[in-house]
């Protein structure tokens, strides 16, 4: 019975590790990228809130403690997190790291230094609370802030060089005549890395908004918590409506370099000229177009948006062949999640911005706009989660575009399954043990606890003991 | 090549750190799990949270440093190593997403319970990932690594079992010697005496694993064992020296001087592996010539080698010297 059930299980599992090993690198990724915007975003927020609390606000200066707090938490699950992605690069995907290990590594090796550098100066920061000279403590905070900003770059560079390699030449099939600096310096590099810098600003200060509009809707309107929605709306409402600015041009540029990537966000099967753009609807694959869509009523919009030219010509997947098309539909839904929510989020901060000019706060009068404040975060993560997927899915089936095909850099071990399935229970416990930890940090503030004692400190065994 | 020796020797001292500053954080796992119930627990596990909280990641991230370097200069025999030890690095993988997020959880947990199951998954896995990261270590020092062996798991040879033993007894000793000077400096005698036992005791424990590890690496281990009593002798003669006299000042009560003796017995015991395997990078089977990776890349690595010791090294100072001092600045 045992050695049926096995025989029918292990070839299930030996048969291919390309789909568990695709898919454990889209959860390691996509949950630590939202850490990872923490990381990046959160020092800004808090250097804001220090500065204004050592300038003699001490609910600011309240506010940029617990902060700090919350980040030493995030920055934990963070790191682990970063250093399984590290230890995937190699053990799901040999073959990309064995051909292209000596042309992307000098990057890596660059965010390595980052990181390191945030590392250090996070332990420091947050150690100094009391222990630091009031007036210099607030500085600790721009090391983070510039090595957060050359991390996201570093990590863009090699991102963007998947998009657009270069720095190499292949000669008889070996990567030979290796330059690591213009493998950074890549045609895509720029783009992304603001695209994605925009989106950790967007993530981490949406999400502090959403928090905080929750408590302001629940009744505590406290100074703590207008400063809570305050201060990050401020950073959301300078780099969200930029946002679709950088969008745009990292979208004319796949054009250029990714031309299949951008026929699979407009479900385009044939190279058309004067392309429409529809909204919603679904890809027909026996068809070859968009069904059940809404197009927009300006003629050419999607040639222009490409090209700058309503005329213009868009290649479609057909022009290349059926093995080289990357699967449309998730591309395309991704990308209109992705465009709609950050328009949305756009619209919704130069609002509050207009209002803000107008009479200041007055909007923390208005129980829909906090109703959509405290949406902000969810969508602030959907749509960096999807443009994620958008770029990712849209490369398929290449992991390095036009050069190596996932399929042949992915690892023959027969333990994908085993390892894609545990680590997302992992990931699920993780994040849900995290949750319930800063859940149970924000109760004892809201208590009235101003430090929080270890569990294993003397007040909390007395209680347990009496 | 000089590039590649260099970007190796950047490589094996990134190595050697980590054994030192993160086995120190990774060692406090057994000691807080042998600390005893909630109550009489208490003063070693708030030890433990104030002595690893400023500094665990800042540490962890040497590993990191290793990895990038290792495929970035050696993408080649990184891919063979990832491929042969794939098991044995998904524990460690496990092991460093347990006692990171079970550390930092704990201290903030909602309930004494929670607290007590994240401070269990904490000190759990410190205890197993430095154990297999040994194995990693024994597989690829006894050259089984790039060998091709199929009727063996490399990474539970008698090397490699050795390997997971020694680096889960050092460090619990470097732990204990580094908490012992930590309690006493903050003035509690009676930890500071209980933790210098637990010192005594784990530092005779890894000694004598040290000395029967001898023959097992004469016989399991020829081209290692070659090089420790040749060209790596003169680090090994260090460590052994270095390591008895902390034991006498452990003995003694001089805790400063022992934290310091400490650490040189562990950082020579990892340098002197890493001369007594030269020029192989694994073992019998890859030199680190042959498995190099592109000449502009191994200048690259060494220009951000250059940057990271400008821009790391004074940073972990100031960190280190908070820790140690508790006030900065007043």
């Amino acid at each position: 019975m045992l050695a049926q059930l096995t025989e029918g299980f292990v070839p299930l599992l030996a048969q291919d590790a390309l789909l568990p090993a695709r898919n454990q690198m889209a959860i390691s990724l996509g949950a630590h990228i939202i850490l990872a915007c923490f990381g990046v975003s959160m020092p800004a927020m808090l250097f804001v809130l220090h500065r204004k609390g050592v300038k003699g606000d001490a609910d600011a200066l309240e506010l940029a403690k617990r902060w700090s707090k919350v980040s030493a938490v995030l920055f934990a699950i963070g790191a682990v997190s970063g250093t399984i992605l590290a230890f995937e690069l190699g053990l799901l995907w040999p073959g990309l790291m064995e051909q292209f290990g000596d042309v992307v590594g000098l990057a890596f090796t660059l965010e390595g230094i980052s990181f390191f550098v945030e590392a250090i100066f996070l332990g420091i920061y947050v150690y100094g609370w009391g222990r630091l000279p009031t007036k210099t403590h607030q500085f600790l905070l721009l090391p983070m802030i510039i090595s957060g900003m050359t991390g996201t770059f570093f990590v863009m560079s090699v991102n963007s060089w998947m998009n657009a390699p270069t720095g190499f030449d292949i000669v008889n099939g070996q990567v030979v005549n290796i330059n690591p600096w213009a493998a950074i310096f890549n045609d895509a590099v720029f783009l992304q890395y603001l695209h994605m810098l925009l989106a950790a600003y967007m993530v981490a200060a949406f999400t502090m908004v959403s928090v905080y509009s929750v408590g302001w809707l629940r009744g505590k309107r406290d100074r703590l918590h207008r400063l809570g929605i305050l201060v990050p709306l401020t950073f959301a409402a300078i780099v969200t409506p930029i946002q679709p600015i950088v969008g745009h041009f990292a979208g004319q540029a796949i054009a250029d370099r990714q031309p299949i990537k951008l026929a699979a966000i407009e479900g385009l099967s044939e190279t058309e000229s004067r392309v429409p753009i529809i909204v919603g609807g679904f890809f027909d694959e026996e068809e070859g177009e968009v069904v059940a869509g809404v197009e927009v009523p300006i003629p050419g919009l999607g040639s222009f948006l490409a090209q700058n030219s309503f005329n213009a010509e868009i290649i479609g997947l057909n022009d290349v062949p059926e093995d080289e098309q990357p699967p449309v539909n998730i591309v395309r839904y991704s990308f209109q999640i992705m465009v709609g929510i950050g328009t949305g989020l756009a619209m919704l901060v130069t609002y509050a911005g207009f209002r803000w000019f107008r009479d200041k706060d007055s909007f923390l009068e208005n129980k829909w706009m906090l109703r959509a404040f405290a949406l902000t975060g969810a969508g602030a993560i959907i749509a960096m989660e999807t443009g994620w997927i958008t770029t990712e899915v849209g490369r398929q089936p290449w992991v390095v575009h036009g050069i190596l095909r996932t399929e042949d850099a992915v690892t023959d071990g027969n333990w994908v399954w085993f390892t894609f399935i545990g680590l997302t229970i992992i990931y699920v416990g993780m994040f849900a043990a995290g949750f319930g930890v800063l859940r149970s940090m924000s109760k004892r503030w809201a208590a009235g606890e101003k430090d929080l004692e270890s569990p294993y400190g003397p007040a909390r065994i007395q209680e347990l003991v009496a | 090549m000089l590039t590649d020796d260099a970007v190796a020797a950047v490589m094996f001292a990134a190595v050697t750190l980590y054994a030192v500053f993160a086995g120190a954080d990774f060692g406090t796992g057994l000691w807080d799990l042998l600390a005893g119930g909630a109550k009489k627990g208490a003063p070693t596990r708030r030890l433990i949270d104030k002595a690893l909280g400023p500094v665990w990641e800042a540490n962890h991230v040497w590993l990191i440093f290793v990895i990038v370097l290792l495929w970035s200069g050696f993408p080649r025999p990184f891919a063979t190593i990832m491929r042969e030890l794939a098991i044995p690095f998904w524990l460690v993988g496990l092991g460093i997403v347990l006692r990171g997020s079970g550390f930092a959880f704990r201290k903030f947990a909602p309930t004494l319970q929670a607290a007590r199951l994240a401070g269990i998954v904490f000190a759990g896995s410190s205890l197993f990932t430095p154990f297999f990261l040994g194995t990693i270590a024994g597989a690829i020092a006894s050259g089984r690594v790039g060998a091709g062996i199929e009727d063996e798991v490399i990474w539970l040879s008698p090397t490699s079992i050795l390997g997971g033993l020694l680096a889960t007894g050092t460090c619990s000793f470097l732990a204990a010697v580094f908490l012992t000077e930590e309690a006493e400096r903050l003035g509690d005698s009676e930890l500071t005496e209980d933790l210098r036992k637990k010192s005594l005791i784990s530092g005779s424990v890894t000694g004598v694993i040290s000395l029967l590890g001898v023959s097992v690496l004469a016989s399991d281990a020829p081209t290692l064992f070659d090089g420790l009593t040749g060209r790596g002798a003169p680090e090994i003669l260090i460590a052994a020296v270095a390591g008895s006299f902390t034991m006498i000042m452990l003995a003694q009560g001089y805790t400063r001087r022992a934290r310091l003796s400490a650490v040189i017995a562990v950082a020579t015991v990892v340098i002197g592996w890493g001369f007594a395997q030269y020029p192989w990078l694994l073992v019998d089977n890859v030199t680190i010539a042959d498995g190099a990776g592109h000449p502009a890349t191994l200048t690259a690595l060494l220009i951000a080698s250059g940057i990271a010791a400008v821009v790391i090294t004074p940073a972990l100072i100031l960190l280190y010297r908070l820790v140690d001092t508790d006030q900065l600045g007043h």
